[in-house]
């Protein structure tokens, strides 16, 4: 079994969902709370990743990360080396890639929430962040964890935007699913076998504990 | 302390809110049927909705004022509101519920305020309990120990104890009362059970299609309805059609005939004309039964029916009495024993002529 390629997957994983779930609260209050009109169009834009072949996305996050970009050139200047088949890469593409998988979980358990009582909040006298903080969080921890393990599972399994944007060097953007392609591709059965039957439970193991979290079935079926 | 609203808000094309008055310290009662605005009222004054033209004021401090573009964000504006689901955070004990609104007090001092207050509304047994585990009187009076403990320049109430039986209603409602003797803050207080208006209210506004109908102390506006609406609004089961017959004017009363019923009632003299067609409106209570004529009796109006109908609901006897049209009369189930009260029976209904409110029928 490939452990380097597990441990980059687990550590890129890990790093994604933690900056989701950074991004991803704010996100999923404004999606919930919001009155504005051009709300539909944010939450097609977050959902997007849902539709869009993997290959269309790395596609896109090549040209946008390529020395030829903004982004790119400024990150060149930056660091000195380019950004495209870097680690660094593969993390900015796979938070936009896990998106939908942090926010929607997070966003659905924020709407289950009795807007009297953020109204409740007001006329104490709290303001919205700290609402946020002792009513909000509190009572959506369930999507929000679920958010997090589900981003987690997602970026472990991703391959076809891992490939378009970090190719396949070992130890820098070798990720476990790459790593069982290449198995794949050279025979090795044996290997691919334990790789993917780890990816399995672990899958499986994910899924369980976001179920039991949400206690409520096809809670995170991802457009909810 | 008094807070000063006129203000105006559309709520639908067919809905506007349009509101003037002034509720000085005490509590005013907000009395109307559902639709008619109260809900709305008291989120314009909390900050939760933005009226579209006026101005909301507490002693002169504006909360709200379209012209001068001023709007205080809810937090700021020191308003007290009691929702009527209650809206008590799920996950926060009762104490915690109850200091909410005291995060910046130090922890000792917002311990005391929680205890003082938890003592006075007799809930601090339950303050280690989640909302779910205590009764719905019990989390009625944590809603009001929320509201109430952050001190409030105002407070509103929103049908804080409709779900409650009556002898908790009482009790809450004498707490409430005792609290407000010292505070003496305005409290606007929404509900539709005339029992909650005259047990608290020292004023009655009464809301119709979102404007103030009548605005007085509870007996002149809920006893002595001067419209039809009112008068249903304010509980009157029995609206009879009649047609004023006479004015006697030394004696304070004028005559009136049912219509389609051969029955004349006494009632108190009101600004109508002989001709006029008018409804009368008789409290199911107010209207006693008797098995025999009755004589000797100081009430002018007796009238002779037959028991067309009879229902038992609670602690109450519906009896629907025909005396030409129907008229709903309410007993006792042990009166209607005794008097072996049954349908087909003939008896005689006595009204007192203030029991007889005439009412313009527009």
């Amino acid at each position: 079994m490939d452990w380097s390629a597990i441990a980059l997957s687990v550590r890129l994983a890990a790093i994604v969902s933690a900056v989701l779930l950074v991004i991803g609260l704010p996100i999923a209050y404004w999606l919930t709370f919001s009155s504005s009109r051009w709300r539909f169009v944010f939450e097609s834009i977050v959902a997007l990743p849902l539709v869009l072949p993997p290959t269309v996305l790395g596609f896109y996050m090549l040209v946008a990360l390529g020395s030829r970009s903004p982004l790119g050139r400024a990150w060149q200047t930056w660091t000195g080396h380019g950004l495209a088949f870097t680690f660094e890469a593969l993390v900015i593409a796979s938070i936009l890639y896990s998106l939908p998988f942090a926010v929607q979980p997070i966003a659905a358990s924020f709407a289950q929430i009795d807007r009297t009582l953020l109204e409740a909040s007001a006329t104490l006298g709290v303001g919205r962040l700290r609402t946020f903080l002792r009513v909000v969080l509190p009572l959506s921890i369930e999507g929000v964890l679920a958010g997090a393990v589900l981003t987690f599972a997602h970026t472990i399994g991703e391959f076809g935007v891992v490939l378009m944007v970090g190719g396949n060097l070992p130890g820098v953007t070798r990720t476990v699913s790459i790593a069982i392609y290449d198995d794949v591709q050279a025979f090795d059965f044996a290997s691919a076998h334990r790789t993917a039957l780890l990816l399995l439970l672990f899958s499986f193991a994910a899924l369980a504990s976001v179920y039991a979290l949400m206690r409520k079935p096809w809670a995170v079926a991802p457009l909810s | 302390m008094s807070l000063d609203v006129r203000v105006r808000s559309r709520l639908s094309p067919r809905f506007t809110l349009d509101v003037a008055f002034t509720a000085a310290a005490g509590t005013t009662i907000v009395f109307g049927a559902s639709g008619s605005g109260k809900t709305t009222l008291l989120r314009l004054v909390a900050g939760l909705r933005a009226p579209d033209e006026g101005r909301i004021a507490i002693d002169g401090r504006a909360l709200v004022d379209v012209d001068a573009h001023i709007d205080v964000a809810p937090p700021q504006r020191r308003v007290g509101f009691v929702f009527q689901q209650l809206a008590l955070f799920p996950h926060l004990t009762a104490a915690d519920n109850i200091g909410y609104g005291l995060s910046r007090l130090t922890a000792a001092a917002r311990q005391a305020r929680i205890s003082a207050i938890a003592q006075s509304f007799g809930i601090a047994h339950l303050l280690g309990n989640r909302p779910a585990s205590i009764s719905g009187g019990e989390r009625q009076r944590v809603g009001l120990a929320r509201a109430l403990v952050t001190d409030p320049d105002v407070l509103l109430l929103d049908e804080p104890l409709s779900a409650l039986d009556h002898e908790t209603q009482s009790r809450i409602i004498a707490d409430l009362r005792a609290w407000n003797e010292q505070r003496r803050i305005p409290i606007l207080y929404v509900t539709h059970s005339q029992r909650e208006a005259f047990a608290l209210g020292e004023r009655v506004l009464l809301l119709r299609d979102g404007m103030v109908a009548a605005d007085g102390t509870p007996e002149a506006v809920l006893n002595a309805p001067s419209h039809e609406s009112v008068a249903r609004l304010a509980g009157f089961e029995n609206l009879l059609d009649a047609v004023v017959v006479e004015r006697r004017s030394n004696g304070g009363v004028m005559v009136v005939r049912l219509a389609g019923a051969a029955v004349d009632l006494e009632t108190p003299l009101m600004s109508f004309e002989s001709g006029d067609r008018i409804r009368v409106a008789i409290r199911a209570g107010d209207i006693l039964v008797a098995t025999e004529h009755p004589r000797g009796l100081s009430a002018r109006n007796v009238v002779a029916g037959t028991i067309a109908a009879l229902s038992r609901q609670g602690a109450i006897v519906r009896l629907e009495i025909d005396i030409g049209v129907p008229v709903e009369v309410h007993v006792t189930p042990t009166a209607t024993a005794t008097l072996d009260l049954q349908t087909g029976r003939e008896v005689w209904l006595v009204i007192k002529t203030h029991s007889c409110h005439p009412v313009s029928a527009v």
